[in-house]
């Protein structure tokens, strides 16, 4: 039904390269990597190719990855690989409030164990201010894990801030950083974050479902939270899945190239467009969270007297997929806790609208959203008596 | 099941009974406060045999809770007010067919919704 796809961040199409080179490994080169014999050998091959890829463009070694069956995997097994493996007897973990599901309960599981956390706050503006980051800092602290980019919002942490101070402040502190939504547009380069551990999703970045990897920086102490075979140098047993890692490692080799640069320009200036435009034209209209420091695909905008999943629901109706990142869509009724975190009002978290560009988006998908959205929020008004009396 | 079903996606998109009702006889207004949904359900009753003779909304929510707010007041039109009170999820869920578990909250609170209608009127009366 859908023909225009603004949802990017919340997965994106494989690329057609990253299916070829998926394939073979489905159908002609099918082994198991462990095995000795030529099938398994091939498949191994193959592992350490798209190992390379990942090292490339985290520019770190190859036994510094470890592959995941997804992004919620490896920020899982940061998180609790790295807290087991701690020697502190009372430890001390630090997080945000906008995090990811995958972090942030992961945290409160902790929390629940006993284990001590900080939440930090954030600005209005949605980016962390890294003096927070320092007043939390104690000598027993062992972990913080800060996202690169966040999935609502869009917003830039200064990672590589963040990463320095720790280094000064407290050197034995572990940084851990979700770089999921970043990986597409921005540098991942580890030394450059001064990050001891860094998440990555394969169907965020054009790659399949069914996979991720953690860069785990050489001596971080962390221990396995699934046990078996002992694939992945011990910390991820389960016998790899070949194709999905290929196609991991292809979409990332695609990241690389010039073409992508070129393309994230263009989702800027369509990004902008949009933005600049629908403030102007729907009157009660907001944007959440930092314009500058935010990934140049991602559109937050909030409308007074209009609930967001049923702008989704009323767009989808007239082909142009989105998303919200609040209430009822996740099951949890909530609004979302990273627009709470921003402080706003919790009518307006619950009326927000998401758009995120992608690769394959078009100045004519742009054009249908103006010509369509004003009269979907229009209507959504009408049916909650908005600015009436 | 689908999440949003064909029925609901036309009753959201064409809702017969949007809107206020200038001299209504009861106004129920409700919020979930949990899922910040508001509904206000506008009635007119028949004063002698005390049938609600007309029913409207306003709602601010999602796709379910408007569709749902939209089908309460034709379920409820015709109706005393003994039988109105009564009709909550099973009676909606006949009519709009199955609703998904996340969203019966949605039908609890129409049905608040047209319970504080009624009350609200019984309460003018009372003061009249």
């Amino acid at each position: 039904m859908s023909k225009t796809y603004l949802d990017y961040a919340a997965t994106t199409p494989c690329d057609p390269k990253v299916v070829r080179a998926m394939s073979v490994y489905l159908k002609k080169d099918f082994g198991n990597p462990s095995s000795i014999h030529g099938f398994g050998q091939r498949a191994s091959m193959a592992l350490g190719g798209a190992r390379q890829s990942l090292a490339e463009f985290l520019n770190c070694d190859t036994e510094e990855i470890v592959f995941t069956g997804s992004a919620t995997e490896a920020d899982n097994l940061a998180i609790f690989g790295t807290v087991r493996a701690s020697k502190v007897p009372q430890p001390h973990i630090i997080t945000s409030q906008i995090e990811h599901p995958a972090v942030l309960e992961s945290f409160r599981e902790l929390e629940k164990r006993g284990v001590k956390v900080t939440y930090l706050p954030v600005g209005a503006d949605g980016v962390l201010q890294a003096v927070e980051l320092k007043k939390a800092l104690k000598p027993d602290t062992i972990l913080v894990s800060i996202m690169y980019a966040n999935n609502e919002i869009g917003t830039i942490q200064p990672i590589a801030e963040i990463g320095e101070l720790i280094k000064k402040v407290s050197p034995k502190t572990l940084f851990h950083t979700d770089a999921v939504q970043a990986a597409n547009f921005l540098d991942c380069d580890v030394k450059k974050l001064g990050v001891d551990l860094l998440t990555l999703s394969g169907h965020k970045i054009y790659g399949p479902k069914g996979v991720g990897a953690l860069y785990v920086k050489r001596g971080t102490p962390i221990g396995p939270i699934m046990y078996g075979g002992g694939h992945e140098r011990g910390l991820r047993s389960g016998t790899e899945n070949v194709s999905g890692i290929v196609g991991l490692g292809q979409a990332i080799r695609e990241l690389q190239n010039p073409k992508s640069k070129i393309h994230n320009i263009r989702t800027r200036q369509l990004r902008d467009k949009l933005i600049k435009t629908i403030l102007k034209i729907i009157p009660g209209s907001r944007l959440n969270g930092s314009i500058f420091q935010r990934l140049p695909n991602n559109i937050n905008i909030s409308f007074d007297g209009a609930e967001g999943e049923a702008i989704v629901v009323a767009l989808d109706q007239r082909g142009i997929a989105a998303s919200t990142g609040s209430a009822c869509s996740s099951g949890s009724l909530e609004p979302s806790h990273v627009l709470m975190s921003l402080g706003l009002p919790e009518e307006v978290a619950h009326g927000s609208l998401r758009l995120t560009l992608g690769r394959y988006t078009t100045a004519q998908d742009i054009e249908k959203v103006i010509r369509v959205l004003p009269g979907v929020i229009q209507k959504l008004r009408k049916i909650s008596g908005y600015g009436q009396s | 099941m689908e999440y949003y079903s064909k029925k609901i996606i036309d009753r959201f998109l064409h809702p017969k009974n949007l809107g206020k009702i200038k001299d209504a006889d009861g106004i129920g207004d409700t919020t979930n406060l949990r899922c910040g949904d508001l509904m206000k359900i506008y009635i007119k009753v028949d004063k002698e045999k005390e049938i609600i003779k007309e029913a409207k909304f306003e709602t601010f929510g999602c796709g379910h809770a408007i569709a749902i707010s939209d089908m309460i007041c034709d379920l409820v039109r015709g109706k005393t007010f003994s039988e109105a009170v009564e009709i909550g999820y099973e009676a909606i869920a006949k009519e709009i067919g199955p609703i998904p578990p996340v969203k019966i909250h949605c039908a609890k609170l129409a049905q608040t919704a047209v319970r504080a209608a009624i009350e609200d009127y019984k309460n003018k009366k009372t003061k009249k």
